[in-house]
């Protein structure tokens, strides 16, 4: 089976006189699983569906495998797709449902029987190859869909938000499902969803989009450490990354300064050099640390809830000035409402932003 | 929640006239329509039982086996065409074709007309003197004949022209409905499997439509047994006996031939018809909703 | 896929116009004339004077355009026994035609209220069974109905009319507005109950005010439906109130001697004159009304 790279100049995409998506570019390698993550209506869809053949560009170019198909049929540009609401076939029994495709391009029977046997076998769909969809789960429907998809045996798999209809559960099941495929195909693949956990757990690379741009193109892992503006910094995350306003002090040594507290920097990498300006700095509820009260960096904090999550429990705290923000602490916290904390936010788990364009410092 | 006394006293007050009208109107008149049909009345009602023999000579009427005849061809060309061209214009219509609006409007206007207009209009075009036969002879065509509405053996396809046009419509209406119901996904997972669309209609979305499919089957169905007003007015039967249709042999046998067991074993016969078509299909309807 | 290898011929932009789209369009032309037709030719027709019909062709427009036959259908067209135009036929069936649409609805609307939120006991049976019925031939009702009718003394009257039509809507009109007031949150009706409305209060204050687009689909549903019965209004209507499709029937299929075609013409449209103006005023709402009136059962 071969593995295509996927690579888009300068796409332009407008309905009417709406522009969707403006001179976008995305390289994705062969055998890369990347995810398209955003809020609804931030273009993520669209490009997908773009790079699928479903809507017409206005320009820019699509290659995929190196071709040029910026204006070929979906059925050749060598990819596969599997869709939020299934699109199984109804009348069709699972197996016609998988092989339908590939009959009516002619493929030879053998082959057809070869391809569904073993996608079915992948999928644990063997024993449900007779069934009408209207007679599956909705998890077993969405791996019909999928299996749909590898009996293409396609250079690019498209995934369009596959887990957003079912319950939570099974959208972890197949989850795990997804990234074993992944790693046992070793296909590209590329997944739009606006769900971020789905994001972190299966992208090698995750590009999130807002407004028909991408914002940030990155390893999950620098996604979530070090984003580069604050949308991506909120929209990456659950329980959400804290924001406290204050400003950049260059003083001596530089520091945060947030109502009386003072915050040290050193250790943070500033991408320029630092000057005085107003700042938000952002920190994740988990990178909060307890620590002694006579630390000399701490930050004296009083509770206000605590919201025990099972595994961890999640503090609401208020700062002097009003400035609310949360941290995590284990399961059996012994914080309760109105206490004082003395908190630390190391320097290098923070992200400091740009107060008036949001970028990263 | 309770209801109280009096709140159940309105509602089953405001019920009272359905079920009056149920009683008596559908199930008693109903009823004494199939008694009469087991009587020998002629100008009035009576009681004097004969069993079947109305039916025996319902068999042997020349009048009758016409009628039963003509409806059959209409029921079946009438039905066929109307489901086909109104399919047709649904998936016409539901190419994103231009004015949309407009197009729709001219295949459904038809069927906001009275089947005497239909009729009426349609003797008009038919006419051979003076209608569509004059003009195709006038075009240069010399020998072109299209003079059905006056032949027998062709006076019923006549009908069945103007009910298509008149119930096409509708047709399309309901396939419409049908068709922008069906998920835009499959649409596009039709297309990434490189099926051609004539294909992806004949292989997956007829089969979908199913439901769509019945409705207006059984629309039209019933249209076709209760077919009168257009006999009336384009044929009034003729010529001679050759456009008649149970409906119309019914009300002529009540109110014209006086012989009321005679038409009301026909109108029992209609409902015997009318039972066998839409029984199944309200039985498949229930069975559907129960597994919803 | 294993021909995806092979490099595409150059992928164009593709054309606007395929020749599939060219069939396409034909097809709608062609499908489009056939309905028109009809209506084109009525209208002309309507508008020649008979020498230029008897010469001329069917499709051509008129020479010398005159309303002359449109004035004779309204005032002077004969209907076997008097001649006296479809007005009075236009007329009857406007007086039909008012009451009736009023009490069907009236009729309908309280019958789907009660059987839709109240739960009384065997709602479902008689619903079902209204719908049952809804699909037997009028052939089957008629004779008895007559009877009943002139053993009551009414006989065939403005009256009988009215309420025949209310009985014929029954089903169509109790289906239309219980499925409508089954549609609407049970919440409403619980809150409504809750602050000691009745039954009638909560019909009137409540469910009335708010089922107004089910009203407008029942006014174009029965308007339609009543204006162009033929069968109904020849039975019970009586000599006196025969509607208009009758009349026009009569004009046009019992004239002795040489038929006047554009005086029919002209009647004919004039019959299919307010249907075709709801129908044309009203836009989607009577595509809503089909649909709700095709969900039978």
């Amino acid at each position: 089976m071969q593995k295509s790279n996927v690579d888009i100049r300068s796409l332009q995409i407008g309905f009417g006189g709406l522009k969707v998506l403006e001179n976008l570019n995305l390289h994705v390698e062969a055998s890369e699983f990347l995810v398209l993550l955003g809020p609804s209506g931030c273009g993520k869809s669209t490009l997908l569906n773009a790079i699928a053949g479903l809507i017409d560009v206005k320009g820019g170019e699509i290659h995929i495998g190196g071709r040029d198909v910026t204006w070929a049929e979906p059925k050749d540009r060598g990819i596969a797709m599997v869709f939020q609401s299934y699109a199984l076939y109804p009348r069709m029994s699972v197996r016609r449902n998988m092989s339908f495709g590939l009959k009516v391009a002619g493929t030879p029977r053998e082959e057809i029987e070869r391809r569904v046997g073993e996608a079915a076998q992948m999928l644990r769909l063997t024993s449900l190859l007779d069934r009408r969809p209207s007679e599956l789960s909705g998890g077993q429907r969405q791996r019909v869909a999928i299996g749909r998809a590898l009996v293409r045996h396609a250079g690019v798999y498209l995934f369009d938000e596959p887990l957003s209809n079912l319950d939570a559960q099974l959208r972890a099941e197949l989850r795990v499902e997804i990234k074993r495929l992944h790693a046992r195909l070793s296909a590209t693949m590329i997944y739009v969803t606006h769900d971020q956990i789905e994001a972190l757990t299966l992208a090698d690379r995750i590009a999130v989009m807002q407004g028909g741009v991408i914002q940030q193109l990155d390893t999950p892992k620098k996604i979530y450490r070090e984003p580069v503006n604050r949308f991506v910094a909120s929209f990456v995350g659950s329980p959400a990354m804290n924001f406290i306003p204050g400003r950049i002090a260059c003083d001596g040594e530089t520091g945060f300064i947030a109502g009386a507290n003072r915050l040290g920097l050193n250790g943070y990498a500033f991408r320029g050099l630092p000057t005085d300006a107003r700042a938000v700095l952002g920190i994740r509820p988990e990178h909060i640390e307890l620590t002694a009260s006579d630390d000399p960096s701490a930050v004296s904090a009083r509770v206000e809830m605590v919201e025990p999550m099972g595994a961890d429990t999640l503090i609401w705290c208020r700062l002097a000035d009003g400035t609310t923000f949360s941290f995590r602490d284990d399961a059996d916290a012994k914080m309760r409402e109105g206490d004082t904390l003395a908190l630390r936010f190391p320097a290098q788990a923070l992200s400091l932003f740009d107060e008036t364009s949001g970028q990263r410092l | 929640m309770r209801l109280s006394l009096t709140s159940r006293f309105s509602a089953i007050s405001a019920l009272l006239p359905a079920l009056l009208v149920m009683l008596v109107v559908y199930i008693g008149a109903t009823s004494w329509t199939v008694w009469m049909s087991l009587t020998n009345s002629r100008m009035l009602p009576n009681n004097n039982f004969v069993g079947l023999r109305q039916y025996e000579t319902l068999l042997g009427n020349d009048r009758w086996i016409t009628s039963v005849h003509n409806i059959v061809i209409y029921g079946v060309l009438f039905v066929s065409f109307a489901l086909l061209i109104g399919f047709l214009l649904a998936v016409a219509i539901d190419q994103r074709v231009r004015a949309e609006d407009t197009i729709r409007s001219i295949f459904l206007y038809p069927y906001s007309m009275s089947f005497v207009v239909t009729g009426l209009v349609w003797q008009w075009l038919l006419n051979p003197t003076l209608g569509i036969q004059h003009v195709l002879r006038s075009w240069g065509f010399e020998n072109a004949t299209f003079d059905w509405i006056v032949r027998p053996e062709t006076a019923i396809y006549c009908l069945v022209i103007a009910g298509v046009w008149q119930a096409s419509g509708l047709v399309m209406a309901i396939m419409l409905a049908g068709l922008r119901g069906v998920d835009e996904e499959i649409w596009k997972a039709a297309r990434v499997d490189g099926l051609p669309k004539w294909r992806v209609y004949m292989s997956i979305i007829i089969p979908m439509m199913g439901a769509s499919f019945a409705t207006a089957a059984v629309l039209l169905s019933t249209g076709v047994v209760r077919l009168y007003d257009l006999s009336v007015s384009m044929t009034n039967g003729g010529p001679g006996i050759a456009s008649e249709v149970p409906a119309k042999f019914v009300m002529d046998h009540l109110f014209e031939r006086a012989n009321i067991g005679l038409a009301t074993a026909a109108a029992t016969t209609m409902l015997i018809t009318v039972i066998a078509v839409v029984a199944p299909y309200l039985y498949w309807r229930a069975r559907k909703g129960e597994m919803r | 896929m294993t021909a995806v290898a092979q490099p595409l011929p150059a992928a164009r932009r593709p054309k606007r116009m395929t020749p599939a789209r060219w069939g396409l369009y034909a097809f709608i032309f062609i499908t489009a004339l056939y309905f028109l037709l009809p209506l084109y030719v009525m209208v002309v027709t309507s508008l020649k004077p008979m020498a230029e019909i008897r010469q001329g062709n069917l499709l051509a427009l008129p020479i010398a355009p005159s309303i002359e036959a449109w004035v004779k259908a309204w005032t002077s067209a004969c209907t076997g026994l008097t001649c006296q135009g479809i007005k009075i036929g236009f007329l009857n069936s406007l007086r039909i035609l008012v009451p009736s649409v009023a009490i069907s609805i009236l009729v309908g609307s309280l019958t789907g209220y009660a059987l839709s939120l109240w739960r009384v006991r065997g709602a479902n049976i008689l619903f079902g069974a209204m719908m049952v019925v809804a699909f037997i031939p009028y052939q089957l009702f008629i004779y008895p109905l007559v009877r009943v009718f002139s053993f009551t003394g009414l006989g065939q009257s403005l009256l009988t009319i009215v309420m025949i039509h209310t009985i014929f809507g029954l089903p169509t009109m109790t289906l239309l507005f219980r499925n409508y007031f089954a549609s609407l949150p049970v919440e409403l009706f619980k809150a409504a109950r809750v602050d000691g409305a009745g039954f009638y209060q909560i019909y009137a204050r409540i469910m009335m005010p708010m089922a107004t687009p089910m009203i407008v689909v029942a006014v174009i549903l029965q308007t339609t439906g009543i204006w162009n019965d033929f069968i109904l209004g020849l039975v019970f209507a009586g000599r006196d109130n025969l509607p208009m499709t009758v009349q026009l029937n009569n004009i046009v299929n019992s004239t002795q001697g040489e038929r006047a075609y554009n005086v029919d013409m002209a009647a004919t449209l004039l019959t299919a004159l307010l249907p075709l103006a709801v129908y044309f005023g009203s836009g989607r709402w009577f595509v809503r009304g089909i649909a709700a009136g095709a969900v039978k059962g």
